[in-house]
């Protein structure tokens, strides 16, 4: 499965991608087996709890971290087989969007240094002229005004919502193709959110940039990715793919339809009359402990001891345009 | 000391006040900061009857967590609570908690009113096990005997379906978000009180954990019929668990109502912002949108309706007027002068609205 | 945005005259931000009176170098506030003459010191592996050795013929705790999230270094600076007063060895003569400390920019 429908080679591929921590006795595989691949111009959202691994995988992509098993490819070639020249190019085509407005931006230097330090670095302007220029422009994109008092000022004198909207800025300077969104509206207040979720919309529409949307909040997922893919992750494992529609109507595995359940709603009748489905257990597998076969066997309501327990489902076509990483589900629907 | 704790009633509130638990009235908080004088709280009214939920929804900086810390007067030194009165009715008492003395206040918290804070790390001693915090806990309230405490906060870490062996024997650092937070409720629940406020319950939990604690707390609610009041901007936190619910803005109630009026008839353009702003996941796909602008700098607040910045509705007479509370149907108040503007548009989306506000301009 | 009004803002376009306006705004900047401490600013005039002195001095009071018997260890008086040395010479001149030298030796040590430590320390902190391995285990060897032993050692083995060599020696034997400390600070900050930025827009090792990691460690090594600085006035001042380096006369650690060989110690009224560089020299480093005080606000970017 290494094209996507228009039949070019997908932008962004995990396979297998596995990332360990710790030392060789006590490892702590916070990435298990993920395989997923983005096209370009898609939107892909991975959800999931925390310790799920989905930072972790988002930063793999981002080739901050060295993958422990498995590859990232970057149009189709593997990032860490690849010759300088073409890393260094990989490494500007793909940029991360920290979550904390309050730590991705380096409190010591002027909104200026920030956004122009990659223009010059990278000889993507000529003169400061230039640059400031270049600046009003970025800035006119992710929507934050006025440009000039805000690019002499320094970071703890703006709001995490222009915090965030810098990051993206600075994200922009280097014209990447596929942004990582880690957590991005998260710590965001509620009211402008949206706004920039749409803001970040805008960049896909209007220049084409693919995402790969990190959240642990479902209803962001599925408002962001109403138009792509949401792939829920579970303890180090992509447990079911699906387009953003389908997902939050029909979902297939056992744990999205449990975290459909439980998600508490803005919507009193709504989330009042929802129908709980209880878990087995309450305790959340600890990760120097993983439970053996399926990882979510512990806690699953249609649990079948010798099958769950034994051997761990692998990601597999349903034949819908779907996936899903579940032994009975596969049954079900004869799959895989 | 012999205060005055005759009050005016509210006439939105569902009873009558002296059936009420707690009655908030005309609070005022004010703290220092290097830029000047923050006026956090600007006059805040409400009332808690015994055995309801109510849910304080507002975003950061809108002073609810201030109000929250005051009404248990655990606010830093340089904050004041310039001015209102909190009166708490138990036991057809009626005391004005800001008049208490330490020992008095030391008394009231905790045993009348619990509060359970947001970073739950930082709410336990990291040096001491649970079971020993518990029994501090209560000793410092009245005589007990570790027994007793032992027998009390196992059953209440049971019922927060913790394991009382396990957990007694923990220091904080060795339990999860999600079990810190539920040993802290139990804890909160240990002498009964008859209020507690919870500053942030859910927030940077995990879904499935949120779910735990929501269920939770609602099953303590019914057995153990004490009221509760939610600090927090999670909306669906309220939806769940609220009986009512007030929204804050800029250090003021600006709307307050029965859960369902909050959610379907908000009559604020605040509130009716903040419903369009957050989506839900089984709902179907709804057109959002947020409210532009920031909130208001609590140093230096603009004049008049401190939202009229960002509101579609803005008159004149917004810019220089600050509306207050009015009744405007049963349980329901608004501070707002164009309530009735926002009840024909409410159907509309926040774009729209915004839309043609220009183009009448 | 008009060409006009992009042409017109001052960032970029940068005449003489904008730079000079920005080094004095800088200048103000500074000690308006060394003033918000009170103790702190007053460490700092005392400090740069010191060096004033220590430096025009010497040419306004030139030190007075004729033998007077008849005015030996004189008590302080009006023409001489310090009073008489052992040969009837004036203290005070001396003492204005004697800090040019300890001063001079000791930024030059506190500056060896920081830039060892610094390159070290962010050598440490970026590379990691048997570098860091290395170079923590020569800081911890060098750390357990007491040092003022080994000065003497050193001193007695080594022809410390000048200031530079002086320096030098003072400088190996101390830059540990500064690498300590600047290799932890980058081992920390090398996990923020601005620091990831900068690696995925490729900004360069350089770049990350001095533009991403040591700015924010500004404050900490301007104070460890000043603290070098006092640090190497009580080593040098401890040697020269043991008689261990060869040194112009000129110098406070020099007063105190002769006022104490030539027996200041026995004669009250001399008493003046030996104390006078002791309480000069602690002065100095009191105001030393104080002004450190004052030195983590001027690097606080939330406190620039405010009138």
């Amino acid at each position: 499965m290494s094209t996507d429908t228009m039949g070019s080679t997908p932008l962004i591929q995990a396979r297998n991608l596995g990332r360990s921590f710790g030392s060789r006795r006590n490892k702590i595989w916070a990435v298990d087996d993920v395989s997923f691949q983005v096209s370009r111009g898609e939107i892909l959202c991975l959800v999931g709890e925390s310790g799920c691994g989905k930072t972790t995988t988002g930063k793999v992509i981002a080739g901050l971290y060295k993958p422990s098993s498995g590859e990232v490819l970057f149009e189709g070639r593997n990032i860490w087989e690849m010759e300088k020249k073409e890393f260094k190019r990989y490494r500007t085509a793909v940029q991360l969007i920290h979550q904390d407005p309050y730590a991705s931006l380096n409190p010591m230097q002027t909104i200026y240094d920030i956004i122009t330090a990659p223009l010059f670095r990278h000889n993507l302007v000529s003169s400061r002229a230039h640059a400031w220029q270049r600046c009003i422009e970025l800035f006119h994109i992710v929507g934050l005004t006025p440009p000039e008092d805000l690019l002499r000022k320094h970071p703890h004198e703006l709001s995490g919502g222009q915090r965030q909207r810098v990051s993206v800025a600075r994200a922009l300077t280097v014209n990447p193709s596929f942004i990582v969104a880690d957590e991005a509206v998260s710590m965001v207040d509620v009211s402008i959110r949206v706004s920039l979720l749409t803001m970040l919309g805008r960049l896909r529409d209007e220049f084409g940039v693919t995402f790969l949307f990190i959240t642990h909040d479902l209803a962001l997922a599925k408002y962001f990715a109403w138009e792509g893919r949401i792939a829920v992750m579970y303890v180090g494992n992509i447990s079911e793919v699906a387009d953003s529609p389908r997902l939050v109507n029909d979902a297939l595995h056992p744990y999205t339809q449990a975290l459909l359940s439980a998600v508490p709603e803005a919507d009193p009748k709504l989330t009042r009359g929802k129908e709980r489905i209880p878990l087995r257990s309450q305790d959340i597998p600890s990760l120097l402990d993983l439970p053996t076969g399926c990882h979510f066997h512990p806690r699953c309501p249609r649990f079948v001891e010798g099958l769950c327990d034994v051997e761990r489902p692998v990601l597999v076509d349903t034949g819908d345009g779907r996936q899903v990483a579940c032994h009975l589900v596969a049954r079900e629907r004869g799959l895989g | 000391m012999a205060t005055s704790t005759t009050i005016k009633a509210l006439p939105w509130s569902k009873g009558n006040v002296e059936n009420a638990l707690l009655s908030v009235r005309d609070v005022h908080i004010e703290y220092w900061a290097e830029r000047g004088q923050v006026k956090a709280t600007r006059g805040v009214d409400f009332d808690i009857f015994p055995g309801e939920s109510l849910s304080l929804i507002g975003e950061s900086g809108c002073g609810k967590t201030t109000l929250g810390l005051g009404l248990i007067r655990l606010l830093v030194k340089t904050a004041d609570i310039t001015q209102g009165q909190v009166i708490y009715r138990q036991a057809g008492v009626a005391q004005d908690i800001l008049t208490l003395g330490a020992e008095e206040m030391r008394q009231f918290r905790w045993q009348d009113c619990a509060m359970v804070f947001q970073a739950a790390q930082s709410a336990f001693n990291p040096v001491l096990r649970i079971r020993d915090q518990m029994y501090e806990t209560v000793k410092a309230h009245r005589a007990t005997t570790r027994a007793e405490v032992e027998q009390v906060g196992s059953q209440l870490l049971t019922r927060v379906q913790l394991d009382p062996a396990r957990v007694l024997n923990c220091y904080p650092h060795e339990l999860s978000g999600g079990m810190r937070q539920r040993t802290l409720i139990a804890m909160a629940l240990l002498l009964n009180p008859p209020l507690i406020i919870l500053d942030e319950p859910t927030t940077a939990l995990d879904i499935l954990t949120q779910r735990t604690i929501i269920d939770l707390l609602r099953a303590l609610q019914s057995d153990m019929h004490f009221a509760m009041m939610f600090i927090s901007h999670d909306l669906s936190l309220a939806a769940e668990l609220a009986d009512h619910v007030a929204t804050m803005y800029a250090g003021r109630i600006v709307e307050f109502g029965t859960v369902n009026q909050i959610f379907y008839e908000p009559r604020h353009p605040y509130t009716l912002g903040l419903i369009k702003a957050v989506p839900t996941v089984t709902g179907g796909f709804e057109d959002l949108t947020s409210i532009a602008g920031t909130p208001p700098d609590l140093i230096d607040l603009p004049s008049g309706c401190k939202f009229h910045i960002r509101c579609p509705f803005a008159t004149e007479r917004c810019k220089e007027e600050e509306p207050d509370l009015a009744h405007i149907g049963p349980e329901h108040a608004v501070a707002c002068f164009h309530w009735q503007e926002v009840e024909k548009q409410a159907d509309r989306s926040w774009d729209s609205i915004q839309t043609a506000r220009g183009e009448e301009e | 945005m008009t060409e006009d009004a992009v042409r017109s803002t001052t960032v970029y376009q940068r005449t003489a005259k904008d730079i000079l306006l920005g080094f004095l705004r800088g200048v103000a900047d500074f000690f308006r931000l060394m003033a918000r401490n009170r103790i702190g600013f007053i460490g700092f005039i005392v400090v740069v009176l010191y060096f004033v002195v220590s430096f025009v001095g010497p040419s306004v009071l030139p030190v007075d170098s004729t033998t007077k018997i008849d005015r030996i260890f004189e008590p302080p008086s009006w023409q001489h506030p310090l009073g008489m040395d052992h040969q009837g010479r004036d203290v005070f001149s001396q003492v204005v003459n004697g800090g040019r030298d300890v001063l001079l030796t000791s930024l030059l040590t506190a500056a060896l010191t920081t830039i060892i430590g610094i390159v070290l320390g962010a050598l440490s902190g970026v590379a990691g592996g048997g570098v860091d391995s290395f170079l923590s285990m020569l800081s911890d060897i060098l750390m357990a050795v007491p040092r003022f032993p080994l000065l003497i050692v050193l001193a007695g083995l080594i022809n410390v013929s000048s200031m530079l060599v002086l320096a030098l020696i003072l400088a190996v034997l101390g830059w540990t705790s500064l690498y300590r400390n600047i290799r932890a600070q980058v081992l920390s900050l090398r996990e923020r999230d601005y620091i990831e930025a900068a690696v995925t827009l490729d900004l360069g090792t350089w770049h990350i270094i001095s533009k991403e990691i040591l700015p924010n460690m500004m404050s900490y090594i301007a104070i460890s600076f000043a603290f070098s600085i006092t640090s190497a006035i009580y080593q040098q001042v401890g040697l020269v007063l043991l008689g261990l380096v060869p040194f112009s006369s000129q110098n406070w650690g020099v007063m105190i060895n002769i006022a104490w060989t030539r027996g200041a110690i026995f004669y009250r009224d001399a008493a003046v003569y030996i104390l006078a560089p002791v309480f000069t020299i602690a002065f100095f480093q009191l105001a030393m400390v104080w002004m450190t005080r004052s030195l983590e606000e001027v690097f606080n970017p939330r406190l620039r920019g405010r009138s």
